[in-house]
């Protein structure tokens, strides 16, 4: 009962940790986005422009709800809203540290795939729901990329699942804690693994370089099109939040989550999300998007074999490395 | 078990009550004007909007959501093997072995036949 209640307080707490650190990662990114184009960034609402994100919000809340002629209404309002849901869901399992973890489930790395898998569908939803050609194109192609980089995602989180032996989020950074990251050991398949992992996760939550699905020159906004005001903010949000989670998950199963000398396991695991996050908005504000073929040829014809041989390598590596698995 | 899931629930609620905040700050913050008959068309970069909305699609799209469901079904065998695959020992490897490898096969296959293709 104990820990039941302690589950429920966190699970409670890190969602709304989370959708507040959201107001400020966009903030962050805007600075971030700025000093690297010679910009300020937003300097006005509050002291050094803290408050921008909320400032959005207020405005956002205060636009028109719009809902396209013939658009279906109950799919169409329910789109954001699963979206925000799903995203934030993928939190559940992640350790903050050795305690900090709302669910710390035996299957947890299912969880996340499958939680995580499941944001194609507020994509579609909102896709077929908003009776635009636009959002139906965009919708399309968000999936097809979505589903085509779950198969190297799946392959990439396997090969800590397999360097460690267990499905529980916690028992892998535990795993870590008490022998390497696998970022570091064995380096010739955790930096690939790592690396697909990367790719794989700013594809599922359509970062540049690959957001082709809201191609701003050819789609307008994608499945966006057709939202305003507070449905919009949820998709936006739920976009920031997917890659916040995703750094987080990152951060546990390849950096070793809380491990780290000298500083409480949270600094850690806290400071490792942030890189990842940031890194996150660098590669945005640094690279161009790829063209629809060159995504695909990526995912089948590069990442996806490359998983398969990962997986083997760690496989062979656990069953002939003396002290491959302890 | 069941108790493990709570939290989620949890993690739900809070997002359910987000989504309430803003649906309701919407409903009272924001504009309601009268509307002309094309307020609501869909949004076409400002031209009329032309044509039905269900364009057609390219059979790749098909062909990609076929790819994904032959793909991750691997997954299904691959997670539980990849925690037990141990105390297998060698046979549970030379197993994966072929069973990837006839995976690999496919892929190939579909590669070969053009499968993978996205240039018109």
């Amino acid at each position: 009962m104990n820990g039941l209640v302690h589950g429920a307080v966190y699970g409670g707490v890190i969602a709304s940790v989370l959708l507040t650190t959201i107001a400020f990662g966009i903030w962050f990114e805007r600075k971030f986005a700025g000093r690297m184009q010679s910009r300020l960034g937003p300097t006005i609402v509050g002291p050094f422009g803290l408050l921008q994100s909320v400032a959005d919000v207020v405005k956002l809340l205060q636009k028109e709800d719009i809902v396209p002629r013939d658009a279906d209404r109950p799919l169409f309002d329910l789109a954001p809203v699963l979206a925000a849901l799903f995203s934030l869901g993928v939190a559940a399992v992640v350790p903050f540290s050795p305690t900090i973890i709302a669910s710390d489930l035996d299957v947890g790395v299912l969880y996340i795939l499958a939680v995580g898998g499941l944001m194609v569908i507020p994509t579609f939803m909102a896709g077929w729901a908003s009776n635009n050609k636009f959002a139906l194109i965009g919708g399309m192609r968000a999936i097809a990329q979505s589903v085509s980089y779950g198969v190297p995602l799946v392959l990439a989180v396997l090969v800590p699942v397999i360097l460690s032996g267990t499905l529980s989020v916690s028992g892998i950074v535990t795993y870590q804690a008490n022998h390497h990251w696998f970022l570091t050991w064995p380096v010739f398949i955790g930096v690939p693994a790592f690396a697909i992992y990367y790719m794989a996760m700013l594809a599922e939550s359509n970062r540049i370089p690959f957001d082709i699905p809201e191609a701003e020159s050819e789609l307008v906004a994608g499945v966006t099109t057709e939202y305003t005001g507070a449905k919009f903010t949820l998709f936006y949000m739920a976009e920031y939040v997917h890659t916040l989670v995703g750094s987080a998950v990152g951060a546990a199963l390849f950096l070793g989550g809380w491990d780290g000398p000298f500083a409480p396991g949270l600094h850690w695991m806290v400071l490792k999300t942030l890189v990842l996050f940031t890194v996150v908005y660098w590669v945005r504000w640094s690279l161009l998007r790829l063209r629809s073929d060159q995504l695909m040829v990526l995912c089948w014809k590069w990442l996806t074999p490359i998983g398969v041989l990962l997986v083997l390598g760690a496989a062979a590596w656990v069953q002939f490395v003396p002290g491959g698995f302890q | 078990m069941i108790a493990s899931y709570i939290p989620m629930f949890l993690i739900i609620a809070v997002g359910i009550l987000l989504a309430t905040v803003f649906f309701l700050g919407s409903t009272f913050l924001g504009p309601k004007q009268a509307k002309g008959a094309e307020h609501n068309t869909p949004y076409e970069s400002g031209s009329e909007s032309s044509g039905g909305r269900h364009v057609r699609l390219s059979v790749k799209f098909y062909l990609t959501a076929i790819l994904f469901v032959v793909f991750d079904i691997e997954a299904v065998f691959l997670y539980p093997w990849g925690i037990k695959f141990r105390s297998f020992g060698w046979l549970g490897l030379v197993e994966m072995l072929g069973f990837l490898g006839v995976l690999v096969i496919g892929l190939v296959y579909c590669w070969k036949k053009g499968a993978l293709e996205w240039e018109t």
